[in-house]
């Protein structure tokens, strides 16, 4: 065999050997488990179809998803705007700095009942407890990230006459990237919690609902199939941010190598 | 949260990034004024908006009414009894965490083979959210401080863990040679070149672990009705208590505030012999 085949096989099995050996635990232990609380992995796997058939998949997944994505995405549009704006005007950021700090240290859950005030119960309400909990990351590292842009690239813009839309993507946000992207994936984070916590209070859809019906119902197999499709989800988008920061931020590891001379 | 606190630091050899912001210290200073007009202002909307009708105030109380509220609460036994329980809970939770943290990340970081076969695993455990426990915390442990450790521990673990990781795979190879040819043994090696190369590391991921622990106990309290802050917040909602409901908001927030900048003070002490350039690592 060759040694590159030999190269593959090893980080294949470095990939897959402890999930496989995990796994393979899990099912053995739990096989003859008698504990009302872990039923047999064997259980949960039979389970899961009956669940999350298309109709599970529509009628909770669906939703979930969608209040997600608005939220997140939301917040994305209105933590970078306003970070722009904060960062690149020194004064209105030292006006606000003491505002911010404050707000963003409010832990996020909390506001669930403030909103379920204003709000009521409705998808509003779960978008906006979304929206309030990732907005803060995504807005302060994208004040620090404006407010760190080099100076002599913004000479250099000045010079050229550069200014307006072409200064704000060419300049600003591509300086600031680095830091919206570790903004966005703590925001991402939050706002996978605000959802399932929102759902949690109330709603009559969605995964946290499952979760929640399903213990209160001690229909404890289904419950382990919601805290699975949860998982799931997190490590879904997680690697969809990562596939999103790798395209994004090329530039910027290649520039880091270079600064640490490790090209 | 700002960008020093991200992937954290201690590049020695970097030249500056768009992470290092030389003078901020100084900007901070002659601007406090600045920031409390900004404070000051924040409070006068909170009092003028419920007042003027703009926002009705039964659902948004003016400011002195929260701070009424608050009054209230300070004079109860049972807040303080509150404070007290979401206080230990954070804690203790915190505390395993970091120590569990700092020990699988040492022991993972520095055997290469180990680092290999558990970064599948540990890339695929890390997003699960921590909130998805809450039923099953609910079942096992019930109502008691268990439920709320489980889902802190779970949730700060991995931020201590991989900052932990970071950290010792930034030790610098000509460091460690050195070390090794004049015949420093293992446990020699970690007590010396690799602790201190990943403590700045270490402490960014404690700091963020704080934060996020106390998301978790107060969020825990909240939705399974421990006792603590959260539990507190649950009442005042369902019976309508609406400025006690703001009041004990605000103090979580202080809360917060207190641990953010307390941690970010701690760091700046205990590292203040440290050298290193901070800046942001983009992963």
């Amino acid at each position: 065999m060759s040694g590159g085949a030999v190269r593959i096989g090893r980080s294949l099995l470095a990939l897959l050997l402890l999930p496989v050996v995990l796994l393979a635990f899990w099912w053995v232990l739990s096989a003859d488990s008698t504990s009302f609380y872990m039923p047999p992995l064997r259980t949960v796997f039979e389970t899961f179809p009956d669940t999350w058939s298309t109709d599970g998949l529509t009628e909770h997944v669906v939703p979930s998803v969608q209040r997600l994505a608005a939220g997140y995405l939301l917040a994305l549009v209105l933590g970078v705007s306003l970070g722009v704006a904060i960062g690149s005007a020194r004064r209105l950021r030292a006006f606000l700095e003491p505002v911010l700090e404050f707000l963003r240290a409010i832990p996020p859950t909390v506001l669930v009942p403030l909103f379920m005030l204003f709000a009521g119960l409705g998808d509003t309400m779960k978008v906006l407890v979304i929206v309030s909990g990732a907005v803060w990351p995504i807005l302060l590292n994208t004040i620090e990230g404006v407010r760190a842009v080099d100076g002599t690239l913004r000479e250099t813009c000045r010079c050229y006459g550069i200014g307006g839309t072409a200064r704000l993507r060419h300049l600003v946000i591509r300086s600031a990237s680095p830091q919206i992207v570790t903004g966005m994936r703590q925001g991402l984070s939050i706002a996978i919690i605000l959802m399932v916590i929102s759902e949690l209070f109330a709603a009559d859809n969605g995964i946290g609902y499952v979760l929640v019906q399903s213990q209160r119902g001690f229909a404890i197999a289904e419950m382990w199939t919601a805290i699975i499709v949860l998982g799931l989800l997190g490590i879904a988008l997680a690697m969809l941010l990562r596939l999103f920061e790798w395209r994004t931020l090329r530039w910027y590891r290649g520039l880091r190598e270079a600064q640490r001379g490790r090209s | 949260m700002t960008a020093d606190e991200l992937g954290a630091a201690a590049a020695t050899s970097a030249a500056p990034t768009p992470g290092a912001r030389p003078g901020a210290a100084v900007l901070r200073g002659g601007n406090a004024l600045l920031g409390l007009l900004g404070f000051a202002t924040f409070l006068a909307l909170l009092e003028v908006v419920p007042r003027l009708g703009l926002v009705s105030s039964d659902y948004l109380p003016p400011f002195s009414r929260i701070v009424g509220a608050l009054g209230d609460l300070l004079r109860e036994g049972g807040f303080w009894a509150a404070v007290g329980d979401t206080v230990w809970s954070w804690f203790l939770g915190l505390l395993i965490a970091v120590t569990l943290g700092i020990v699988v990340g040492f022991v993972v970081g520095t055997v290469p083979v180990l680092r290999e076969f558990t970064a599948s695993t540990i890339e695929f455990l890390r997003p699960i959210p921590s909130v998805a426990l809450i039923p099953l915390a609910v079942l096992v442990f019930g109502l008691s401080i268990k439920s709320t450790l489980l889902l802190v521990v779970y949730a700060s673990f991995w931020q201590v863990l991989i900052q932990v990781l970071y950290g010792v795979a930034d030790v610098d190879p000509v460091a460690r040679d050195t070390a090794r040819s004049f015949g420093l043994g293992r446990w020699a090696r970690t007590l010396h070149v690799t602790w201190p190369t990943a403590l700045p590391y270490v402490f960014t991921g404690v700091r963020l672990a704080a934060a996020v622990a106390l998301i978790l106990a107060i969020t825990a309290e909240l939705v399974i009705g421990i006792p603590g802050l959260g539990a507190e917040i649950g009442v005042a909602q369902q019976s309508g208590a609406v400025p006690r409901m703001y009041a004990l908001v605000v103090v979580t927030g202080v809360f917060g505030v207190v641990v953010n900048v307390g941690f970010r003070a701690l760091e700046r002490r205990l590292l203040s012999w440290h050298t290193s350039v901070r800046s942001e690592v983009p992963v």
